[in-house]
């Protein structure tokens, strides 16, 4: 199998490449600025961490840390990611068809043009999008309507970006530094479809079925409620 | 109440000049073109009083205090009432004061050669005071045509073991970080950008940039990983051990937004651990991360705090795959802290040095990773002693601070620097000229250098390598048994 080194990718931009039979080799992809990497069977952690531009694909699951700090481009996953997906993500689109687990999405932000996006097809474990200061994450639960898809403390600590999440009535431990609320047909429509219509289109699955059964959306309250915990001396 | 009281002797010429300075509103101008005191105002930061051309403005500690009690001081009734009036966490800046905890450095005395073993005249000698910083080969190895084949993993080169500490763009001013990178090009020794980003115009000093990733992950990305001579993962923080940072909204303006890729306006929130990181392997995958993004051509620091269990942390860092450990002892200073945290939490660099150096030596793992100690260094002596206890090297915040103008007045906080070092606000951060504070810290630099090579001269070493951990050239002065015996050293006389 080949072997991808920092950075390998960009000399061959425009082409393509394929890794098979990938048995837990770590750092695949890693500050990849350009090109198309597909990746087949089970990459180990830390794939496409600091990713700033091309595309990785990959047809199995993920392990830990999978897009740390990414700044642009896309990871789609067929399959499920393990814990730390997307830490301080800023920028491009990960993509994961199944579930993810423990704190996804911790960190993320945006700037400018640069907007994380995380899209979870299944389900998350706890302390989903803790500290988010940006960006998107949208929750499906595709084959979960109704049910908890999220564990607990969504978004604690959160203080900036919008946390959808499909079918969903309530969240575990929710704090009250946080509000939870139900899209808008206008909110759904200009932020929330063309998002999940690009993740079907990746993985080509229907997308009124991603779309169906209407979402709540967590964000944080009005308090900034970092800037009033001190006084100074 | 107030603190401080300003107070003039006679001979003012009305230029106002020290009205002009204060930037916490404590002296203003009246319609009459009078000068008003507001004494509650006053941060004791000594700007008037630097400036004042006929040297009449004068600050002093106000004489109401409250009554004497041996249990609560001034500073503890004040804050209860602050707390009683706010419901606040009580904020500061700066190093932790120290005056309840040993400072270790002030009970040490070195060494010097007399009659045997003579002293070396540095004015005359080769005095080598360059250090690496980063992992040794673990031995020579050649190739079949017999040619040593070069194993050696990145270094630093440093030509003095001092560093400037990380200080984030943000929390000081740009003006700071340019005199911090031309200081350390001119100096061949290192600036630290702390975590809030390497601003563009800073780049062409990459050869002598840390860069830092913290949990926040301000102003990371691959670029930024690359233009660096080395990158730091900072775990932890002398000054506020377990606590995580807080860079409010207000500062978030500008360059700083842009380099720090964070909205302007909005609060940026560094957690108090690292997310992914809860275990030493977890540390090993970011390490090796940051290697793969950098094609393994620079070393990777990993910095952290001086608590209790440093020595087992250090050793779990060294067999990370980290470089060099960074530790940050209790007095290390910050831009702005819990005060309760930054008193009470970690111990000092003097002890951790010591237990760290000890430890990776006798796991036969001291080659592994170089040793950069900080937090509370004050002078030469201090740095020689650091080295002496176990340090490779030391980084400095709170001492380039001061050559760049700072009095130390803790209220780096506010985002008011009368000096312009810690704040955002463009009429006071262009009181600093960042050519004259380059010149300024590689002064304080070379200076200390050349009393270092008279200490090492003095000994009878003509190498800086040579003293790291030579703690025979230690002995400590009331000190008891115990602390002896975590230093590593006799006590004078012995």
């Amino acid at each position: 199998m080949a072997k991808c080194t920092p950075g390998g990718i960009s000399g061959y931009a425009g082409e393509e490449i394929a890794l098979t039979g990938c048995l837990g080799q770590r750092h695949i992809g890693c500050a990849m600025k350009d090109g198309i990497l597909h990746v087949e069977g089970t990459p180990g952690n830390a794939i496409a961490a600091y990713l700033d531009g091309g595309s990785i694909y990959v047809d199995g699951n993920v392990q830990d840390a999978a897009a740390d700090t990414m700044n642009a481009g896309l990871l789609a996953v067929r399959g499920s990611a393990g814990d730390a997906l997307a830490y301080g993500m800023r920028g491009g689109r990960v993509y994961v068809l199944g579930d993810v687990g423990y704190r996804a999405g911790v960190h993320m932000k945006a700037y400018g043009e640069h907007r994380g996006v995380l899209v979870v097809g299944g389900r998350t474990g706890s302390f989903l999008g803790e500290y988010l200061a940006g960006g998107i994450i949208i929750v499906l639960g595709l084959g979960h309507e109704g049910e908890d898809i999220t564990g607990h403390f969504c978004g604690s600590g959160m203080y900036a970006g919008t946390i959808y999440l499909r079918t969903v009535r309530t969240v575990r431990n929710l704090s009250d530094k946080l509000v939870m609320r139900s899209v808008p047909a206008s909110e759904l429509d200009q932020v929330v479809r063309p998002v999940v219509e690009d993740f079907a289109s990746v993985f080509s699955i229907p997308v009124d079925r991603c779309l169906e059964g209407g979402f709540i959306a967590i964000e944080a309250d009005e308090s900034k409620s970092y800037s009033q915990l001190y006084a100074a001396v | 109440m107030r603190r401080y009281r300003i107070g003039m002797y006679e001979g003012c010429i009305s230029c106002l000049r020290c009205a002009r300075e204060c930037s916490f509103g404590a002296i203003t101008v009246d319609k009459d073109r009078k000068l008003s005191f507001h004494h509650d105002r006053c941060t004791d930061c000594q700007r008037c009083v630097s400036f004042c051309p006929t040297g009449t403005v004068y600050i002093t500690e106000d004489a109401n205090r409250f009554r004497h009690n041996g249990l609560f001081g001034e500073d503890d009734i004040r804050e209860i009432i602050l707390q009683a009036d706010t419901g606040g966490v009580l904020l500061s800046s700066m190093g932790a004061p120290g005056s309840r905890v040993p400072i270790y450095f002030d009970r040490m005395l070195l060494n010097a050669s007399q009659v045997t073993n003579p002293s070396i005249d540095p004015l005359r000698e080769p005095m080598e005071t360059a250090v690496y910083l980063g992992r040794r080969p673990e031995g020579i190895r050649r190739d079949a045509d017999g040619d040593i084949v070069d194993n050696l993993p990145p270094h630093l080169e440093l030509d003095v073991p001092i560093m400037f500490s990380a200080m984030s763009y943000g929390a000081m001013s740009l003006n700071v970080h340019k005199a911090l990178a031309k200081a350390a090009e001119s100096l061949g020794t290192c600036w630290n950008t702390g975590e809030g980003g390497l601003h563009e115009g800073l780049y062409p000093y990459r050869r002598n940039t840390i860069v830092q990733v913290a949990s926040g992950r301000f102003g990371v990305h691959a670029t930024y990983l690359e233009t660096a001579a080395a990158i730091e993962i900072k775990i932890g923080q002398g000054a506020k051990p377990g606590i995580g940072g807080h860079l409010t909204g207000r500062k978030i303006v500008g360059d700083v937004s842009k380099t720090r890729m964070v909205p302007p306006g909005l609060d940026a929130i560094s957690s108090a651990p690292h997310h992914d990181i809860y275990s030493i392997e977890d540390l090993a995958q970011l390490v090796m991360s940051i290697k793969e993004a950098t094609h393994h051509a620079k070393p990777v620091i990993v910095k952290v705090a001086a608590v209790h269990n440093i020595a087992p942390i250090a050793s779990g860092i060294a067999r990370s795959g980290a470089d060099i450990i960074s530790i940050d002892g209790y007095r290390g200073g910050t831009g702005a802290a819990p005060r309760r945290i930054r008193d009470n939490v970690g111990i000092p660099i003097e002890l951790a040095i010591a237990v760290v150096d000890q430890r990776l030596r006798e796991e036969r793992i001291r080659d592994r990773v170089s040793v950069i100690a900080s937090g509370g260094i004050r002078n030469s002596s201090d740095v020689v002693k650091a080295i002496a206890l176990g340090a490779d090297a030391v980084s400095i915040g709170t001492a380039a601070l001061c050559a760049l103008g700072c009095h130390i007045c803790a209220s780096c906080h506010t985002g008011r620097c009368a000096w312009g070092l810690a704040t955002q606000d463009a009429e006071l951060a262009g009181r600093l000229d960042p050519e004259k504070g380059a010149q300024r810290l590689v002064n304080l630099v070379n200076a200390w250098t050349r009393e270092i090579r008279e200490f090492m001269g003095g000994m009878g070493i003509d190498s800086i390598e040579a003293l790291r951990g030579n703690r025979l050239a230690l002995r400590g002065v009331g000190l008891n048994t115990k602390e002896l015996e975590i230093l590593g050293i006799g006590h004078a006389g012995e």
